[in-house]
């Protein structure tokens, strides 16, 4: 249902709903993720990890673990060479511990074998010699001046003196007078938050094929966001030039922002090197809650002031991000979301990062975001309910919009915030009577969108049909909006297009699969690239025509000739033009480089009804809505599926998921049976309403629709189950024991 | 250890393999059979991304061993269509869209059709029961549940 009326292109192929490209490959078991393929001589590998939160290593014993049958090489931190670049030092330790063991499940070695259980055997046999040290999991444990030091040396000069060495960074972001705008309020309402470390829980783990030969080139398969990415930094990592190392992005099963950077792919490689065989590795679901990217776990104070009329006054946050063991700059995106859905004259955000022995944080949709607007939007429903306010028209009053200097500095273009409110007051969910016992919750979410380095290739083949080459992973039908975008430009049906995804080898470099990036970026690229051929092939039949290039248009798929040459001759099709091309110049291709901006920032906006059972403590979902804009929906089925999963994931954090440690620092959790993700019966169905308020900066609007997602349902949920149950927890997850415990506290 | 030598059927066709005695009945398909549409999201029963029947019988294939299967019929992902010819679930999920990334559509496939051959026409209800077995991390389960459904109906009418 698209709501907005405002004067938009019309669209052919754009909007409509075909089917996805990858489609048959993924319903009968063809689709070829990280762990499906095979090498001749490929041997299996294994990681050993480290039992304690914090250890110095003492030392390592591989001896009994090579001479052991099958066992074709063992690396550990010393086959890797140490990196000038912090960043890289960091991602390398990350893979393999060096000095220093700084979480629970953290690399120390890996085995290669002939088999697996080969593998497993030898990891037994590996000796290592810890000191255990003292370890803090919690942030803000972490950030007292006399917490265990994670790591030392880290701290950045923005970092006030007298903190904890666990800070690593600090950041401020605002404008006006907080003083004068506190004053002019009617009521204050302060709150402090938590919301637990959550892990993206893609259901395919890490996995990958590393195959290095001894003249020092390198094939990779891997499941990975960004193909370009990982051969950026496990090239660093090996010392090996890029042109050496070619890898291909697998079927990606899923990824939400934990498959942007490397974990198991440097060791295969090493080991490849070590064995001289194809070597491949694949992560348990135990090593993927350990050791892969969860997200930051936070701590956040939040104080805003408001009219008795519903005027926002002055709002103010500090934000206390973990991104686990090494240096995050999470918190900045979280100070930046926080007010980013309100227009105000007076707002500070200030944000600080602890080391924790936590695994090392990765994005997870929108990172930062969705724990700064759920203590944001919490606090104004605190305020809508003792000023007995409505909170759709309280968010109304005080919405960003073209114009608003936004509360991190840019002032915004065309928003969809105010029409996606105004979606939510006349969809008739706002309005549906609740009954005793059930809440209603809404809150907005934003996020920033992301352009980037983007590379396309269009090819015309000589029967009339094209080939895409773009750069990446297609996580949730990408490939079907980039052939719809490059079948509208050309003016031909979208089943004579077919977009495929390089390998590093192929095309130019591609940023990762992230910030919501691909079917803007992409897809404006894709546009361009078709743009490009279709200059060629109005030259081309301006050469069989003789008459000037610039005489040719191209209209509905085919050159025409136009001005004083108009109807002259009968236009040429994309398909009669390259049937004719090897006379006429030769093959017919589009290409488009750049680097990408104008994203254009995205809100949305989510409305649930909750019941929660008092005896158990469980919170039902009874409905729940999603209204955002997306700009231009190119497949409006994939641009829902965004929505409906982000919600989803939200929910799942909202309620149960969590990372939960015990007193000596082990991830007590670490399987889907106890980190529990919501299931189908958890949920009623997802409704969904697409606005489209276009993107100025991309030729048909689009705006990225994948992150913001997941930002408002963990404020929506916490604001229903308040209201359904007349008490506020202010820690997420609402899991049922909290919600017992806060029930039995009153 | 010694190896176990199998006969089984796997998608009506015989097959025999050996195997270890601890290797799952997942490991056997994926690494003896080449069959990887099964998918190991857990191994620990949780996530159902690798679902196939046994005897008829709608199984975790990482619970299962692989010498557990003498004599048994295996139905798989690879089976499900017929020739050329997609599953009406397997034509339902791609006009649906109810699926993103496909990682655990092998499994949900295989599920629902075990659901619509004891159950041909399931309430949301109990699909979304049924399928409470199966881990989806993209789509929120509602696409999925409306294919099936849809796929229910077609599979009736037909």
């Amino acid at each position: 249902m698209a709501l907005d009326s405002s004067a938009k292109r019309v669209f052919k192929v754009v909007g409509t709903r075909p089917p996805r490209p990858d489609g048959v490959d993924k319903v009968t078991g063809r689709a070829l993720y990280g762990a499906d393929v095979s090498a001749p001589g490929m041997l299996t590998a294994h990681i050993l990890r480290s039992p304690h939160a914090h250890a110095e290593i003492v030392s390592i014993d591989t001896s009994a673990a090579e001479a052991l049958e099958g066992v074709k090489a063992v690396v550990t931190a010393a086959d890797f060479a140490v990196q000038d670049d912090q960043s890289l030092r960091d991602i390398q330790e990350n893979c393999m511990a060096r000095t220093k063991v700084l979480y629970d499940g953290h690399a120390i070695a890996a085995v290669a074998a002939t088999s697996a259980s080969i593998a497993r055997a030898a990891l037994k046999l590996i000796k290592v010699a810890y000191k255990q040290l003292p370890h803090v999991t919690d942030v803000d444990a972490a950030m007292r001046p006399d917490a265990p030091v994670v790591q030392s040396g880290r701290s950045l000069e923005t970092v006030p003196a007298g903190m904890s060495e666990n800070v690593t960074s600090h950041c401020e972001f605002g404008h006006g007078d907080l003083d004068a705008g506190f004053a002019a309020a009617d009521l204050i309402v302060e709150r402090s938050f938590t919301t637990a470390a959550t892990h993206q829980g893609y259901i395919e783990p890490h996995a990958c094929l590393a195959s290095m030969t001894p003249d020092g080139k390198a094939d990779l398969w891997c499941c990975t966001q960004g193909q370009y990415n990982v051969r950026t930094i496990c090239a660093a990592l090996m010392g090996m030039e890029a042109s050496q190392l070619r890898v291909t992005a697998s079927e990606i099963g899923g990824g939400f922002g934990g498959k942007t950077t490397v974990f198991i792919e440097p060791v295969a490689l090493a080991l490849s090197r070590k064995s001289g065989r194809p070597v491949k590795m694949v992560m348990t679901r135990d090593e993927v809650f350990k050791a892969t990217g969860p997200t930051v776990s936070s701590s956040t104070d939040v104080k805003i002031g408001m009219t008795r009329d519903g005027r926002i006054t002055a709002g103010e946050a500090h934000l206390r991000y973990s991104g686990g063991a090494f240096p995050c700059g999470t918190v900045d995106m979280g100070a930046q979301a926080a007010f980013a859905a309100y227009d105000m004259t007076a707002v500070r955000t200030l944000g600080w990062n602890a080391l924790t022995n936590r695994p090392k944080e990765a994005a997870y949709r929108a990172p930062g975001a969705p724990q700064a607007i759920y203590a944001v939007e919490s606090v104004v429903d605190e305020l809508c309910q003792k000023l007995d306010l409505d909170p759709l028209a309280v968010r109304l009053k005080n919405a960003a919009r073209k114009g608003t200097r936004s509360s991190y500095g840019p002032t915004f273009d065309d928003i969809g915030l105010v029409a996606t409110l105004d979606a939510v007051k006349a969809h008739p969910h706002y309005t549906a009577p609740l009954a005793p016992g059930q809440g209603r919750g809404l809150s907005a979410g934003f996020w920033f969108n992301f352009g980037g380095n983007t590379c396309v290739s269009l090819n015309v083949n000589t029967d009339g049909t094209v080939g895409v080459t773009e750069g990446n992973p297609d996580i949730g039908g990408s490939r079907a909006a980039i052939s719809q975008m490059a079948a509208e430009e050309l003016g031909i049906p979208y089943d004579k297009i077919r977009t495929i995804i390089a390998d590093t080898s192929s095309l130019g470099h591609n940023d990762v699969t992230d910030g919501s990036r691909v079917t803007f970026a992409v897809g404006l690229a894709t546009i361009k690239a078709a743009q490009d051929a279709i200059a060629k092939m109005c030259s081309r039949a301006a050469k069989i025509w003789d008459i000037d290039e610039e005489a040719v248009v191209w209209e509905d798929g085919a050159a025409r000739p136009s001005g004083p040459n108009a109807g002259k001759f009968p236009p040429m099709s994309l398909a009669e033009i390259a049937a004719v091309s090897f006379n006429t110049g030769g093959p017919i291709a589009g290409h488009y480089e750049y680097n990408a901006d104008g994203a254009g920032v995205s809100f949305g906006v989510h409305l649930v009804d909750v019941e929660v059972d008092r005896e158990t403590g469980a919170t039902k979902v009874l409905r729940y809505t999603v209204f955002q804009d997306a700009g231009c929906a190119v497949h409006p089925s994939y641009v829902e599926g965004q929505m409906q999963g982000g919600a989803v994931q939200g929910i799942g954090w909202a309620l149960n998921e969590e990372y939960i440690y015990g007193e000596d620092g082990r991830l007590q959790n670490a399987g889907f049976l106890d980190y529990r993700v919501p299931v189908a019966s958890d949920l009623p169905s997802i409704e969904t309403v697409i606005l489209e308020i276009p993107n100025p900066g991309h030729p048909y609007g689009v705006r990225g629709v994948g992150e913001t997602p997941i930002v408002p349902p963990l404020a929506a949920l916490s604001n229903a189950v308040s209201r359904a149950i007349g008490l506020r927890l202010n820690r997420l997850p609402m899991s049922p024991p909290r919600i017992l415990q806060a029930l039995s506290e009153g | 250890m010694k190896s176990i030598h199998v006969s089984a059927s796997v998608n009506g066709d015989a097959v025999e393999f050996i195997c270890a005695p601890d290797e799952s009945l997942l490991d056997v398909l994926r690494n003896r059979l080449d069959l990887t549409g099964a998918k190991e999201g857990c191994g620990t029963g949780d996530c159902g991304a690798c679902s196939v029947t046994l005897n008829g019988r709608l199984v975790c294939s990482c619970l299962v061993l692989g010498a557990e299967a003498e004599g048994t019929e295996i139905g798989t992902i690879e089976g499900l269509a017929t020739g050329d010819t997609l599953h009406p679930l397997q034509q339902s999920f791609i006009d649906h869209a109810a699926l993103q990334c496909g990682i655990c559509t092998p499994g949900i496939l295989v599920a629902a059709k075990a659901l619509l051959e004891k159950n041909p026409d399931p309430s949301d209800t109990e699909v979304r029961y049924w399928l409470a077995g199966n881990l989806c991390r993209c789509t929120g389960y509602d696409k999925i549940i409306h294919a099936v459904l849809d796929a229910a109906k077609t599979m009736r009418g037909a």
